[in-house]
């Protein structure tokens, strides 16, 4: 079992949920992102989802767009992600999961990409743009190495394909909290509880949920029953707010610790 | 040959379907609604009789007598879609999907455009048949293409001007995926070519086939057999699939894709897909794509906005590699020359966009012998672009003086 199996199975047996916050590497540059990550481990992150920019990233709302396009002014490219996912390594053994769309993947050449993920130590990736029937490849070379390849359901999944999805996965399903992109909302959607027990009533994948979510009070509100929250955007729009790389430092620091407050038992 | 996609809608290794997970039921209905509808009175009757007597086809066939003998070489022949409804071969495919959102009880429709062609195309539409249009477009092209944007408006569509990216048609394609993701449920997404992820390459490309077989038709009652060499302009592939795909199982017929060469290969400043991309992942298809070794997309560049775009449809990657489609280039000088050109030779002004055809044709038909036949598609009409070439060549007189 990876980093990430073992992550759920330790917070199962606490009654725990996980927080998995998401920042995009280089925003708004790999130096910040590093100190960031380590402050959000250090405030009680469980893993973390290191997002690589891209040119074209159709799933992402304004937010992480921005993120995106700030990190790659600054020059950052998939092989200097890897590099900082490399360096994260050396002090933690919480796993640290890269998020990011097919084509750069792709472009390193699918083995390629899955040595290099597993030579660096990450322990999973998250590709939204490459569901498992064009991904087979893909998928089949990360797990050969060892590397969780995480995939995705949302609400307009049918059930037949939600059972598939929850099969195939590895580490754990990221359920979609709702039609629609990433962003900060106010509310949370309304049926995600129950999709979320349909996967319950068919395997023990650790499910955690994303997009949306916000605050510590949704954070709550999901920790009643998924395995874990995903937290993105809310993240995003603090260290882009901040005036200094050191305040960036410090909101996120305090609203990760917010946010995993209500998670614990 | 085949018509394909396959099952897994592939065209070779390009086309599938790589996009969030939220559209992937979307695009399973969308699948099979379309299987649907083909076995309709809606594609059967109402189709064909919108394509008559709304857009005005079937649109002609003309023999360009004075460039065919100026040019010493080949017979050239001209298919008219300058002369369909909105000006151009978009409203074939607009028509299609309009009827099809229709027939899925879909009340809304969106749609992405870069110079505002296939907007206005989808906007008359959506007021042909009552359905609620959006058209994303990105702040630069909404700012360069002012004159398409109230025409849109005019005609009962909301513009959403896009500001991520590059500002331009990849991140109008963008948003457009994005709001499709948001409200798909009562939503129909009338892409503009002939990419995308599957169904649509063959969505649009089924319904822009009428091109060809009426340029098939027209041809072999005007001289009595088929054409040597088509030749068409490729930005996504639409108009120039529209020509070919009734062609491709006669073996005797060559075929020319026409891409936008922009400054030059050597300036990076282009839109030549097939010349100088590399396979790659964007906008829901595996296609060949302009990107750095990173996989990063690059911005294309053209002079005209309907071949400025740094994909190419999954199908013509295919013929491409099957060497079925022989694909080239010709530069923005090259384009504004065959655009006065033509408009001098023939009274025809043509879209920046089939200049490019016009161009490749010039350098084509005298190397073929004087039976030869060169039926080139007129995809367009150049009203929309005569601001902008007055603009150019005012600018190059000045300089001169």
């Amino acid at each position: 079992m990876g980093r990430i199996g073992e992550c759920f199975t330790v917070l199962r047996k606490r009654g725990e949920r996980a927080l998995i916050p998401f920042v995009t590497a280089g925003d708004p540059d790999l130096e910040t992102t590093e100190s960031l990550v380590r402050a959000m481990l250090e405030a009680g992150a469980d893993a973390i989802e290191l997002g690589v920019p891209f040119s074209d990233p159709i799933g992402e709302g304004p937010t992480i767009q921005r993120a995106s396009e700030r990190a790659l002014r600054g020059g950052v490219s998939l092989r200097r992600v890897l590099e900082l996912l490399k360096r994260l390594r050396t002090d933690t053994e919480r796993p640290l999961i890269l998020m990011g769309y097919a084509n750069p993947f792709l472009a390193m050449g699918e083995r390629n990409f899955a040595d290099a993920a597993a030579e660096v130590g990450a322990d999973g990736v998250i590709c939204p743009d490459l569901p498992p029937e064009e991904g087979e490849a893909f998928y089949a070379a990360l797990s050969e190495r060892g590397v969780d390849g995480v995939l995705l359901a949302s609400p307009t999944t049918t059930d037949a394909r939600l059972a598939r999805l929850a099969e195939r996965t590895r580490g754990f399903l990221y359920y979609v909290s709702l039609t629609g992109v990433t962003g900060a909302r106010e509310a949370l959607a309304g049926d995600v509880e129950a999709r979320v027990r349909q996967v319950r009533a068919i395997s023990d994948v650790p499910v955690c949920v994303g997009f949306g979510v916000s605050t510590p009070e949704h954070a709550r509100a999901i920790g009643r029953y998924a395995d874990g929250v995903v937290v993105g955007s809310a993240i995003v729009d603090r260290i882009a707010a901040a005036a200094s790389p050191g305040e960036a430092v410090d909101a996120v620091s305090a609203f990760v610790a917010a946010l995993k407050a209500p998670l614990r038992p | 040959m085949k018509a394909g996609p396959d099952a897994r809608g592939r065209f070779g290794e390009y086309g599938g379907r790589y996009v969030p997970e939220v559209l992937i039921a979307a695009l399973d209905e969308l699948a099979s609604a379309y299987a649907k509808f083909r076995k309709s009175d809606e594609f059967r009757k109402a189709l064909p009789a919108y394509l008559r007597n709304y857009a005005g086809r079937p649109t002609p066939i003309t023999l360009a007598e004075r460039v065919s003998q100026d040019l010493g070489g080949a017979r050239v022949y001209l298919k008219r879609e300058d002369l369909a409804h909105t000006g151009a071969h978009k409203i074939n495919n607009v028509l299609g999907q309009a009827l099809l959102a229709r027939f899925m009880g879909k009340r809304r429709v969106i749609a992405e455009t870069g110079a505002g062609q296939h907007g206005v195309a989808t906007a008359t539409a959506c007021a042909l048949f009552g359905l609620e249009c959006e058209v994303y477009m990105g702040e630069v092209d909404v700012e360069r293409q002012a004159l398409n944007v109230f025409r849109m408006e005019l005609l009962g569509a909301r513009v959403r001007p896009v500001a991520s990216g590059s500002r331009t048609l990849k991140d109008a394609i963008n948003e457009t995926l994005r709001d499709w993701a948001t409200n798909v449920r009562t939503t129909y997404y009338c892409i503009g070519s002939v990419m995308g992820p599957h169904p649509y390459p063959m969505i649009v490309r089924d319904f822009q086939r009428v091109i060809g077989v009426e340029a098939r038709r027209q041809i072999l009652a005007a001289e009595k057999r088929l054409p040597d060499v088509l030749v068409a302009c490729v930005g996504g592939g639409s108009n120039a699939m529209g020509l070919f795909h009734p062609f491709l199982g006669d073996a005797s017929v060559r075929m020319v894709g026409v891409e936008a060469g922009g400054e030059g290969l050597r300036s990076g400043r282009h839109g030549a897909t097939l010349a100088a991309g590399v396979p790659g992942i964007l906008h829901g298809q595996r296609t060949i794509v302009l990107s750095d070794d990173d996989g990063q997309i690059f911005e294309a560049h053209s002079i005209s906005a309907g071949l400025d775009y740094p994909a190419v449809g999954p199908e013509h990657a295919h013929l491409h590699d099957l060497g079925r489609v022989e694909y080239t280039i010709a530069t923005d000088e090259e384009a504004l020359d065959a655009f006065q050109y033509l408009s001098r030779m023939e009274g025809i002004i043509p879209a920046l966009e089939s200049a490019h055809a016009i161009a490749h044709v010039r350098k084509l038909a005298p190397s073929l012998p004087r039976d030869a036949i060169v039926l080139v598609n007129l995809s367009g009409r150049g009203d929309k672009d005569a601001p902008q070439v007055r603009e150019i060549l005012r600018a190059r007189a000045a300089r001169k003086h």
